[in-house]
């Protein structure tokens, strides 16, 4: 056959290359969405409490993407830095995720839980007050950045179109969830721990009088890397959700 | 077309045989042979690939290749590996009293130089690369220990924490907040204070020492002691040194009484193996304030 056509016809020349695309692109992508193997099951992935989705949108707002990375490489010095590597589920329920290799700071994929609310506050504050060396910005405002949350609702039913399992509950609690998570001795504490397990609850940022865009960041951090269990997780078995 | 061979007058060289407008014509100029084979090379050695390592996607998984590689299954050897090649000492520690680590040489030195390298990664953003502490994260290089400094109130620490959420054996005690629960009034806060200074010999006006005196026998002595040098079974501070956690400024001092403080350390049972923990322990009490 000539392909004579294609050069001397461009709306042929057009429908080949689609064609051509289309194929690489199924083989390439959509094996990932019905092979198992891409998100493993795991036990423990819950979505984002709706104060640490707020905090998720804060990170995203700052850039802190643009020098942390979430993503544990199956890599020996990564491993024995930072834990465990990051699996595809951890990061099912993030909109956008946070992968990547380009690091000017470690890697945050289970930074949760490893400094205590006051060095988070005392660091995103001034980075140089706790870490002489450290060559990270402050981010002063948001201590003083009260959280506008007032399209919560809207935003948890948004990343329930793209699939973030939010029940109704979720989202009509969801004002009175991030009120109670800043709040330990609120009554809305244990609903909160029903719908959201493992949810770290605390007056993150030692400003009891407001919800701060702090509260949220920190309450994000904290849980980072956090939910899966890797007691029970087995690298080649099934996993069950 | 095909087989047709023209030859260019100008160049001399073969052409395509394609015409355009009549006239125009394409010289045949096929790649150099060197990048074609290169490139035929290539082509075998992506099926070699597909053959022995993970590569098509299909129905229900993906081909696993003939030598079985998985990146998961490669890191956990390396670990593996790593550990395997210090087992000798890394087995003997864990199987050691942990007090009868520095009775050991080779055993000490293997433990500090591993603590050391844990605490550059885990302990230092707060208590400093030279373990010199900070505002609010205690100095482990003297010998004022909140908790105490024994080698395994060391390891305790270390393991369960400082009033961590969610770690069933965390370290707790809680000083009252007496300015922000109105324990105190601001003014025996300052009294207080004044007294708290005047312990380690600080400047403080001698009225107020007097009457801050009888407060803190009747708030603050039942955990740092009536003679005020603190109890590291509560967690209480020694006050009566010139060390100082927050600041040794009368203001400083009358926020610790208002507030209460409650500082906090991850637990980090489960984050570090046990193995880990053990050599922080005994890098911590070698640093020169382990008791």
């Amino acid at each position: 056959m000539t392909h004579e056509p294609f050069e001397k016809n461009s709306i042929i020349l057009l429908i080949g290359i689609l064609i051509m695309v289309s194929i690489g692109g199924l083989v390439q992508i959509a094996p990932l969405f019905w092979v198992d193997s891409t998100i493993e099951k795991v036990k423990g992935m819950r979505p984002y409490t709706p104060l640490e989705q707020a905090g998720r949108d804060i990170y995203v707002r700052e850039g802190c993407y643009t020098c942390h990375s979430q993503m544990i490489r199956t890599l020996r010095d990564e491993v024995e830095r930072y834990g465990h590597y990051s699996l595809a589920a951890e990061s099912m329920y993030d909109h956008p995720f946070q992968w990547g290799s380009k690091r000017t700071g470690p890697d945050l994929a289970r930074v949760g839980g490893k400094y205590s609310d006051a060095w988070q506050r005392e660091h995103l504050i001034n980075p140089r007050s706790v870490v002489p060396e450290s060559i990270m910005p402050g981010y002063p405002w948001l201590a003083k950045s009260k959280l506008d949350y007032s399209k919560v609702t809207k935003n948890l039913s948004t990343l329930r179109l793209v699939g973030v399992p939010y029940s109704d509950e979720m989202i009509a609690a969801a004002k009175a969830d991030i009120e109670a998570q800043v709040n330990p001795d609120s009554k809305g504490v244990k609903a909160l721990l029903a719908r959201y397990p493992k949810a770290k609850v605390g007056n993150f940022d030692g400003n009891a009088a407001d919800v701060t865009e702090l509260d949220a960041v920190i309450a994000y951090l904290q849980m980072l890397g956090t939910l899966v269990d890797f007691a029970s997780f087995d690298a080649s078995g099934p996993n069950l959700r | 077309m095909a087989g047709h061979k023209e030859i260019d007058e100008a160049t001399g060289v073969e052409t395509t045989g394609h015409v355009w407008d009549g006239d125009l014509r394409e010289l045949n100029k096929p790649l150099p042979k060197w990048w074609l084979y290169t490139f035929y090379v290539c082509i075998v050695w992506a099926i070699g690939y597909w053959v022995l390592y993970p590569t098509w996607p299909t129905a229900n998984g993906y081909t696993k290749g003939m030598l079985g590689y998985s990146q998961r299954a490669t890191v956990t050897e390396e670990v593996k590996a790593g550990k395997a090649a210090q087992s000798g000492l890394r087995d003997r520690l864990q199987k050691t009293a942990l007090a009868d680590v520095r009775k050991n040489p080779e055993l000490l030195q293997f433990a500090v130089a591993g603590g050391k390298a844990a605490f550059a990664d885990n302990c230092a953003p707060c208590h400093g690369r030279g373990a010199q502490g900070g505002n609010g994260y205690p100095n482990l290089n003297d010998d004022d220990w909140i908790w105490g400094g024994q080698v395994d109130a060391i390891q305790q620490t270390i393991q369960h924490g400082i009033r961590w959420q969610g770690a069933a054996d965390t370290r707790e005690s809680a000083m009252p907040r007496f300015g922000l629960d109105e324990i105190l009034e601001p003014a025996q806060i300052g009294d207080v204070a004044d007294y708290v200074l005047s312990l380690s010999g600080g400047k403080a006006d001698a009225a107020a020492v007097e009457r801050g005196k009888a407060t803190y026998a009747e708030q603050c002595s039942a955990c740092h002691g009536e003679d005020g040098k603190g109890n590291a079974e509560l967690g209480a501070p020694n006050l009566t040194d010139a060390i100082w956690l927050y600041g040794s400024d009368r203001a400083t001092v009358m926020e610790s009484i208002r507030t209460g403080r409650g500082g906090a350390m991850p637990a980090w049972a489960g984050r570090l193996d046990p193995v880990t923990i053990k050599s922080l322990a005994v890098y911590v009490h070698s640093l020169g304030g382990g008791k």
